[in-house]
C-alpha cells in the first residue's frame, strides 16, 4: 500500500491550482451574468424584473450540487456532452450569478435616492446615471460582501469533484483512496482551503470596517 | 421526457425528503444550541474562551463543508472514533451551522447598546439574567432573518451528505438515476422538490419569526443580512 | 439612619479625577437635587450610588446596604435602589407591561398574577394604563420615560435615582415627566436627581447640591441656595440659566 508522502502532498498542492482556476472562471462569468441580472432586477420593465427575481430565487433555493448534476448528467442524457471542467465552470457560474446579482442589487439600492434625482435633474440618461453616478458608489458598497462571497465560492468548488474533475478536493480523495491516511490528507486539504479563504475573509472584514469608518465621517 | 419512471419511485423519494428534513431539523436545533452556548461563553467567560470560540468560528467558516464531513467520516476512524454516514452528517452539519450561527448572533449581540445592559443591572438582574433577557432575546430577534437564510443554506448543503452514502434527497436521486437511466428527469424532479422545501422552510421561518418576536419584525427587516453558503 | 450616606468618595477615569472627596447624607423621604456643569461629576456620583460606577476610595451606604463589588450583595442593594436614565433604556423587544414585570418576576420571584397587578398599579401611577401592551418604539419620549419610572417603581425601591431624565426630551414633553416625579416626591419617596431643570430643583427638592470640579461646592435648602448663592461659581451657574 502507498503511504502519504511528498509526491502525494505535491499532487494535492498542484491540484489547488485547478481550484483557483475554477474559482476565477466561475467568478468572471458569474460576474457578467450577475451584473446583468442585478440591473434587470431593478429595471423599470416589469417582466424583466420578474424574470430576474425568479431566476435569483430559484438558484438560491436549490443546492449547488443540483445545478451541477443538471448541467452534467442531465444534459449528457439529452445528448449534450459537457466535459467535466466545462460542466463545473458552467454550473458554478450560474450559482455565482444568482448570489452576486442579489448582493449587487442591494448595493445599488443602498445608493441614496437623491443621487438618482440629482443625476436625472442634470439630464443624464438611465445608462449615464448608472455609469457615472450610481455604479461608482455601488461598487464601493458592494466590495466587502462580494469578497465575502468569493470565500463561499472557493469552498463550494469542492463539490465539483463529483463529476470527476480533479480539483483540490478530488486530489485529496484520490490520495485517500490510495493511502487511507484520511486524517493527514484532509488536514492538508483543509489547511490549503483555509490558506486561500482566510485572507479573503479578513480582507472582506477589513473593507467593511474602512467603509463604515468613511461613512460615519 | 419520461417522468413516470422517476415518479413511480415515489416511496423512495418520500423517504429521501423525510431524511433531508430530519437531518436539517436536528442539525439546526443542535447547532443553534451550540452557537448560543458559544456566544454566552464568549460574552461571560474570560478572554481565552473568546479566543477559542473565535478560532473555531474562523476555522469552520474558511474550510469547505465537504472537507469537514470527510474529516469526520474518514479521518476520525484513524483516531478510533467510528461514525456511520448519518451520524457523521449530523455532527458535521451541527458543527458547521454552529460556527455560522455564532458569527450571526455575535452581530446581534454587538448591536445591543451598553445602556440596555446597565438598565438590566440597575434592575437587580444577574449577569446571566441580563444576558438572557436583555441581550440574547433582542439579539436573536434582530438577526432572525440572517439566521433563517443560514438555516435554508444548511438544508440545501445537506445534499452534500450524499457523498458519505446518506440516502437523503440527493442520495436518493443518484439511486433512482442508476435504476431508471433517466438522469435529466430525475434531477428535475429532485430539484423541484428542493425548491419547494427551501421556499416552505423560508415561509415557515418567517412565520416563526413573527410568532417568536412579534415586536421586532420591522426592526429585523432593517438589519436584513445576507446569509452565506456553507 | 440616613437613606443615603456618602463618605469621601474619590473616583478617577485614568489620570482624570472626577470625584475628589464627595460626602453627602440624605434622610428618608428627602428629595435632593444635584446640579452643576457637565463634567462636574454629578452623573458619576449618582451612578456610584447603585454600583454602575465603581470608586477608588470612600464609602457608600444606601437603603441599609453597604456598596460592594460582590455581585450577589450588589443585586440585593439594587432591588432597593432604582435608577431612571436620561435615555430611558426601555427594553425594545418587550411590551410596556413586560418591561415592568420582568425584573420583579426574575429577581424577586414575584408570582405572575401579582406582578401583573403590580405593573398595572405603577403604570396607573404614571398615568399610562392604556399603554400596557404597547411597545416602547410606539411611545413618545415623555411616555417612554414615564414607563421607565414605572419600571423602577415596580421594584418597590426605597431610594430612587434620576439621571438627567428630561435632558433628552423635547421641551413640551418634560412637563409630564416632572409632574410624575413631583407626585413621587410628595408621596414621600427618597429621591436623588441630577437635573438641569432649575425650576424643578428649586420648587420640589428639599435640598440642592451644586457640584463643581468633582466636589460639592455648595449645598443647602433649595430656596435659600438659589436665592443667595454663596460662591461666584454657583452665582454664575444660576445666572447662565443652568448651562
Amino acid at each position: 500500500m502507498q503511504t502519504f508522502g511528498w509526491p502525494e502532498a505535491l499532487f494535492i498542492f498542484r491540484s489547488a491550482g485547478w481550484t483557483l482556476a475554477l474559482t476565477a472562471i466561475a467568478f468572471f462569468i458569474g460576474s457578467i451574468l450577475g451584473g446583468a441580472f442585478a440591473i434587470m432586477r431593478l429595471s423599470r420593465v416589469r417582466w424583466l424584473r420578474r424574470f430576474a427575481s425568479g431566476y435569483i430565487l430559484v438558484i438560491q433555493s436549490i443546492p449547488v450540487l443540483m445545478v451541477l448534476f443538471m448541467s452534467y448528467y442531465g444534459l449528457s442524457a439529452l445528448g449534450i456532452e459537457l466535459p467535466p471542467f466545462l460542466a463545473a465552470s458552467a454550473s458554478l457560474s450560474i450559482y455565482v450569478s444568482a448570489y452576486l446579482a442579489e448582493i449587487w442589487r442591494g448595493s445599488i439600492e443602498s445608493v441614496p435616492r437623491q443621487q438618482w434625482e440629482a443625476s436625472a435633474s442634470l439630464a443624464h440618461t438611465t445608462a449615464q446615471t448608472y455609469r457615472y453616478v450610481i455604479l461608482p458608489q455601488a461598487v464601493r458598497i458592494s466590495l466587502p460582501p462580494t469578497v465575502g462571497f468569493l470565500v463561499q465560492l472557493v469552498k463550494n468548488t469542492s463539490i465539483v469533484q463529483v463529476v470527476g474533475f480533479v480539483d483540490l478536493m478530488r486530489a485529496g480523495m484520490l490520495v485517500n483512496n490510495a493511502t487511507y491516511q484520511a486524517f493527514q490528507i484532509f488536514t492538508l486539504v483543509g489547511a490549503i482551503y483555509f490558506a486561500i479563504c482566510f485572507p479573503l475573509s479578513r480582507l472582506s472584514r477589513h473593507l467593511e470596517k474602512v467603509m463604515n469608518a468613511s461613512r460615519s465621517h | 421526457m419520461l417522468f413516470q419512471d422517476v415518479l413511480s419511485k415515489w416511496p423512495m423519494i418520500l423517504h429521501g425528503v423525510w431524511l433531508t428534513i430530519a437531518l436539517s431539523f436536528v442539525a439546526i436545533t443542535l447547532g443553534l444550541v451550540l452557537a448560543t452556548a458559544m456566544t454566552a461563553l464568549r460574552s461571560l467567560a474570560g478572554s481565552w474562551a473568546g479566543y477559542v470560540v473565535d478560532a473555531y468560528v474562523e476555522l469552520m467558516r474558511n474550510t469547505p463543508f465537504l472537507v469537514q464531513l470527510f474529516m469526520i467520516f474518514f479521518g476520525l476512524p484513524q483516531l478510533g472514533i467510528r461514525l456511520n454516514g448519518l451520524e457523521a452528517s449530523i455532527l458535521a452539519m451541527t458543527l458547521n451551522l454552529a460556527a455560522y450561527a455564532t458569527e450571526i448572533i455575535r452581530a446581534g449581540v454587538d448591536s445591543i447598546h451598553r445602556s440596555q445592559i446597565e438598565a438590566g443591572l440597575a434592575l437587580a438582574m444577574s449577569k446571566w439574567q441580563v444576558l438572557k433577557h436583555v441581550v440574547l432575546q433582542p439579539a436573536f430577534a434582530r438577526v432572525w432573518p440572517a439566521l433563517s437564510s443560514q438555516f435554508v443554506l444548511m438544508m440545501l448543503a445537506s445534499s452534500i451528505c450524499s457523498f458519505v452514502s446518506v440516502q437523503e434527497l440527493s442520495g436518493t436521486a443518484a439511486i433512482i438515476e442508476q435504476d431508471t437511466f433517466r438522469s435529466f428527469e430525475t434531477y428535475i424532479v429532485v430539484t423541484v422538490i428542493y425548491l419547494v422545501l427551501a421556499l416552505s422552510l423560508k415561509l415557515f421561518l418567517n412565520w416563526l419569526g413573527h410568532k417568536l418576536f412579534p415586536q421586532v419584525s420591522g426592526l429585523a427587516r432593517l438589519t436584513e443580512a445576507h446569509g452565506e453558503a456553507a | 439612619m440616613p437613606a443615603v450616606l456618602i463618605e469621601d468618595i474619590h473616583k478617577r477615569f485614568g489620570s482624570l479625577e472626577v470625584l475628589k472627596g464627595v460626602s453627602l447624607s440624605v434622610e428618608p423621604g428627602q428629595v435632593v437635587a444635584i446640579i452643576g456643569r457637565s463634567g462636574s461629576g454629578k452623573s458619576t456620583l449618582l451612578r456610584c450610588i447603585n454600583g454602575l460606577e465603581t470608586f477608588h476610595a470612600g464609602k457608600i451606604e444606601v437603603a441599609g446596604h453597604t456598596m460592594t463589588q460582590d455581585p450577589t450583595k450588589l443585586r440585593e442593594l439594587r432591588k432597593d435602589v432604582g435608577i431612571v436614565f436620561q435615555s430611558y433604556n426601555l427594553f425594545p423587544h418587550l411590551t410596556v407591561g413586560q418591561n415592568i414585570m420582568l425584573s420583579p418576576r426574575i429577581t424577586k420571584n414575584v408570582p405572575q398574577a401579582e406582578a401583573l397587578a403590580l405593573a398595572k398599579d405603577v403604570l396607573a401611577q404614571v398615568g399610562l394604563s392604556e399603554k400596557f401592551d404597547s411597545y416602547p418604539d410606539n411611545l413618545s419620549g415623555g411616555q417612554q420615560q414615564r414607563v421607565a419610572i414605572a419600571r423602577s417603581l415596580a421594584m418597590k425601591p426605597k431610594v430612587m435615582l434620576f439621571d438627567e431624565v428630561t435632558s433628552a426630551l423635547d421641551p413640551e414633553l418634560t412637563g409630564e415627566v416632572l409632574l410624575v416625579m413631583e407626585k413621587l416626591a410628595k408621596g414621600g419617596m427618597t429621591m436623588l436627581l441630577v437635573t438641569h431643570e432649575m425650576n424643578f430643583a428649586r420648587t420640589v427638592a428639599d435640598t440642592t447640591v451644586f457640584m463643581h470640579q468633582g466636589k460639592i461646592w455648595e449645598s443647602g435648602p433649595s430656596k435659600v441656595l438659589f436665592a443667595n448663592p454663596q460662591t461666584p461659581e454657583l452665582s454664575n451657574f444660576v445666572k447662565a440659566g443652568a448651562h
